[in-house]
């Protein structure tokens, strides 16, 4: 993809910056990452559980609970800074703007509620009086884009699968049909059948409405197959950021290629890469690269400073000081 | 392996701050066993003896709530009720009695629950079916009723036969929150290994269970002394408590039939209610402390962010 | 709809009826397990007291046929279950030849009165306090000022009657000092009639909610703080509703149901501490009645008394249960 060709630009995040305000000295979640998305694209956002991309997504929707919150840094939709939203503005923002699928969709719905009912819920808080009958349509409409019958509309949520709850957030999140969907881990908690039946419909929803649509996990295998460009990420930082053929066909940082090298493959016998060490710990960063204890190939700088994002190749951002060696 | 997660909790919290609730409800009821304890060394409690002192004093500072009353003594600094007893006297005497039969009651009732509550969390079945039901059926049961029925039989109980009594309806919510806690904890892992390595239920149950149960069991033992202090009290202000030794409900009991309330004698009902006011707001302050070690997501939204 | 599901009603119908059993095996008993003959114990009294009490040997009578003294224990047991089963408590021993059963009938409905109002209001303000408490939005000025409502909480109902006896009946001469209504008026469906009423029954209520609503507050404030953590109130949030319909349905909503259950376990506890209340202040109900018997050795009458409370709290609860399957779908179709 040339860079002329780029469709317009939904969402552009600038330097964020996100503190855990526990102990003495704050806990930096997200450190200045910076990053586009674009209309009609999948962003895939990876990385190890406690590495900052579901604190990412809660801050683009400013749902950071205490003790997060946001230090620094923009986040643009449109030319409106979410960050510096009124509350009002932000209601009507969410939702109608940026809506959520939510990680594991066990718990997401209210369980003293009628799932048509939270559905109404979305669309009613927004588009003001359209009436039942339209709305009723509405949410047969949604129901039948994510291929669940419209009488799941009249169950409450514990009657429900898993695969068929997290359909009815798939649903819910369209809603409004926003510029931009963020899924955090959409397929996490589902069997494998499952996952792949969801997988398919965030895709053929993305085909059919056109949205843009960050997709939050640390499955490669499912990255591979949904998204058009990857974000890596690690220890808050942003290590890697390309398209996903380059990404797969191309790793250049050494912690996206232990991550690759750990998806199984059926294709190619190999030994499975275990990760050496555990994930960082936030509290006590090394001062240079935070990847440097666990990396296989360091050098004299790792230690000391910390490896800025640069553009290794067209449209392909890295962060690692060893690239030019 | 397995105290790890209690002694985390309570590490944490020590490494946090002392929970101020926790501490101030400690010390409050340190002071009114204190009170208790060393009261009798400095006074003469042979006044809590009906006739021992002149009647109808109030305390010294205050005036005679009306005529017929003679001014107070300071011989007598709480002052003194309508059958000549003195009012510190009672409250020295009365006060670890009252305590006591709380803490008996509380004890066995604690002792019972835990017993309980493991055997049918821990066995399941139609054990857990019985134990259950049984429990929940006394839980409904208002146990003071049943209580004022058996004490109107009996013609004169003593301290230790009423925490007794008590004690026959102070087991069913330990064994409610026992066996809820105890069938999540049979779930998580250590549990499943132990058994696995062929450790017997018994050594489950003491070694594996028991010191993550602690806090639980300690919030719970904290409830059953408040309440068996309140329901002990219940009784004692009917007028079914024991009439040979002094305690903080039978005085309260002499005042409402001596219609102190009527006569303005407020110190004769007010000095026993505030003692056990102490008792019990120290008591609430512990659970609630207790309750927030447990469960620490209490204490962060407490302060209010 | 599918209604409430059959095993669910089974099971907790079954739970009110070991109930109810168990509290009339317990009147049962209990007299029998009191040292000496309980019945020669009775009539030794009545005989101490024959020259007041006219027809003592028509109550020994009674008593005999009651008890059947010849009959073997388990018949004694069937027909005191059979007599409970139709509402026959015996005769009152101070005051033959009326019945308990009318003793109690008459006193029943001030303490019904009385208790179900005390705890639906101390229930729904208890609530509202814990649920303003345990959102993050509530202001900061209430948060501040709403614990100040609870520090009646570690006190007992009876401890507070007294001291609001002393203060507003005694002291400032607001309240009366007992009854249920004045005493020139007759019960009867007039505004001075229901207005004397309410006066009589302010401070007794008062009591009981101030030292119960608290209880509430302190759990509906937990259920909320650990709701707020629920990934649907993030997704509520996410979602752009208004603050007060995720307060209201996402939050109190949720977090009310544990509340309720809990309601159901203190009914218990509740009416047991409400007799003493009655009794501090002369409240005409069952708890005042109680006290005249146990003053009295009214044996008959204290365990008619304690088994209609018991009876009494089992219906609650048992109307709890059933309404709780309405407030959480989840319970509805269990087992089906």
């Amino acid at each position: 993809m040339n860079p002329e060709q780029k469709p317009p630009l939904v969402l552009r995040i600038q330097d964020l910056l996100v503190h855990y305000d526990t102990g003495p000295a704050p806990v930096v979640a997200v450190n200045r990452i910076s990053f586009d998305v674009h209309r009609g694209e999948i962003l895939g956002l990876v990385g190890e559980s406690g590495c900052g991309k579901s604190t990412t997504a809660m801050a683009i929707l400013r749902l950071l609970q205490p003790p997060g919150r946001v230090v620094g840094g923009r986040v643009l939709l449109d030319d409106t800074d979410v960050l510096k939203l009124g509350p009002a503005a932000l209601r009507a923002f969410r939702w109608r703007r940026v809506a959520l699928i939510p990680q594991g969709a066990m718990n997401a719905l209210n369980p003293v509620m009628r799932i048509r009912r939270q559905l109404a819920d979305a669309i009613a808080a927004h588009a003001n009086a359209n009436g039942r009958a339209a709305l009723r349509a509405r949410i047969g409409e949604l129901m039948d884009l994510v291929g669940l019958p419209e009488r799941v509309g009249d169950l409450f949520p514990h009657e429900l699968s898993g695969g068929m709850k997290q359909r009815v957030c798939i649903a819910m999140a369209v809603a409004l049909n926003p510029p931009l969907v963020i899924a955090d881990e959409p397929t996490s908690a589902l069997d494998v059948v499952v996952q792949r039946l969801v997988a398919m419909n965030l895709l053929n929803i993305k085909n059919t409405l056109g949205n843009a649509m960050i997709l939050i996990g640390h499955d490669m295998g499912l990255m591979a197959q949904l998204t058009d460009r990857v974000a890596v990420m690690y220890a808050g930082a942003m290590v890697e950021i390309a398209p996903t053929r380059a990404i797969f066909g191309r790793p250049m940082h050494p912690y996206t290629q232990q991550l690759i090298e750990s998806v199984p493959s059926i294709k190619v016998k190999k030994a499975l890469r275990v990760f050496p060490g555990g994930p960082p710990d936030l509290r006590n960063l090394p001062p240079g690269c935070p990847f440097a204890p666990r990396c296989g190939c360091i050098g004299p700088q790792c230690e000391k400073k910390i490896p800025p994002l640069r553009e290794c190749a067209p449209n392909h951002w890295m962060a690692c000081h060893r690239h030019d060696e | 392996m397995n105290a790890n997660n209690t002694t985390a909790i309570f590490a944490r919290q020590r490494l946090a701050w002392a929970n101020a609730k926790l501490v101030a409800g400690m010390a409050i009821i340190l002071a009114v066993v204190l009170f208790g304890l060393l009261g009798r060394v400095f006074w003469d409690v042979t006044q809590a003896r009906v006739a021992s002192c002149p009647l109808n004093l109030p305390p010294v500072g205050f005036n005679p709530p009306g005529p017929g009353f003679q001014p107070y003594q300071t011989a007598h600094p709480l002052g003194t009720e309508s059958s000549g007893r003195d009012m510190l006297a009672l409250l020295i005497t009365g006060t670890p009695n009252s305590m006591l039969v709380g803490l008996i009651a509380a004890a066995i009732g604690m002792v019972m629950g835990v017993l309980l509550g493991m055997t049918a969390g821990f066995l399941g079945g139609w054990v857990d079916a019985v134990i259950r039901i049984c429990s929940d059926a006394f839980i409904t049961i208002p146990s003071l009723a049943v209580l004022i029925v058996i004490s109107s039989y009996v013609s004169e109980i003593d301290i230790k036969s009423m925490g007794l009594l008590l004690a026959l309806f102070a087991w069913p919510g330990t064994t409610r929150v026992i066996r809820a806690q105890v069938l999540s904890l049979r779930e998580r892992g250590y549990v499943q290994m132990a058994r696995l390595s062929g450790a017997s239920s018994f050594e489950i149950m003491f070694f594996e269970l028991l010191p993550n149960l602690l806090p639980y069991i300690a919030a719970s033992f904290t409830a059953g002394v408040s309440g068996n202090i309140l329901a002990a009290t219940g009784l004692e202000a009917l007028g079914l408590g024991p009439s040979r030794v002094p305690t903080l409900g039978m005085t309260i009991f002499y005042a409402i039939r001596g219609a102190a309330i009527l006569r303005g004698m407020w110190w004769w009902w007010g000095l026993p209610i505030l003692m056990l006011m102490l008792i019990f707001t120290g008591l609430f302050l512990i659970a609630i402390g207790l309750d927030e070690l447990v469960n620490p997501r209490l204490r962060r939204a407490g302060g209010g962010q | 709809m599918r209604g409430i599901s059959k095993a669910y009603l089974i099971q907790r119908f079954g739970m009110f009826v070991i109930t109810v059993w168990l509290g009339l095996t317990l009147m049962f008993i209990i007299p029998r397990l009191a040292p000496g003959d309980p019945v020669a114990a009775m009539v030794s009294r009545l005989a101490a007291q024959a020259g007041r009490v006219e027809q003592s040997d028509q109550i020994i009578a009674a008593w005999r046929e009651r008890f059947g003294l010849d009959a073997p224990l388990p018949v004694q047991y069937l027909r005191y279950l059979h007599n409970s089963f139709r509402f026959r408590l015996g005769y009152s021993m101070a005051y033959f030849p009326t019945t308990v059963e009318e003793m109690i009938l008459r006193a029943m409905p001030w303490t019904f009165g009385l208790l179900t109002l005390a705890t639906l209001i101390s229930f729904t303000t208890g609530i509202a306090i814990g649920a303003l408490l345990g959102w993050r939005p509530t202001p900061r000025l209430l948060r501040m000022t709403l614990p100040l409502t609870m520090c009646f909480t570690a006190i007992p109902a009876f401890m507070l009657g007294i001291l609001l006896t002393y203060v507003f009946a005694f002291g400032l001469r607001l309240f009366p000092f007992a009854g249920a209504y004045a005493r020139g008026l007759a019960p009867e469906l007039s505004w001075e009639f229901a207005a004397s009423v309410i006066h009589h029954g302010a401070l007794p209520a008062c009591a009981v909610v101030l030292t119960s609503m608290g209880h509430w507050a302190l759990g509906m404030r937990a259920m909320m703080i650990g709701n707020a953590g629920e990934d649907y109130m993030i997704l509520a949030e996410a979602k752009g509703l208004r603050p007060a319909r995720i307060f209201w349905l996402y939050g109190v909503r949720n977090a009310i149901l544990p509340q309720v259950t809990s309601l159901a376990l203190s009914i218990g506890a509740i009416a047991g501490g409400s007799i003493i209340v009655e009794y501090i202040f002369t409240y005409p109900g069952m708890g005042y009645l109680l006290y005249q018997g146990i003053v009295n050795n009214d044996y008959p009458l204290i365990q008619g008394i304690v088994f209609v409370l018991i009876c009494g709290v089992a219906v609650a609860v048992f109307v709890i249960d059933l309404i709780y399957p309405l407030i959480d779908p989840r319970i509805r179709y269990e087992r089906q």
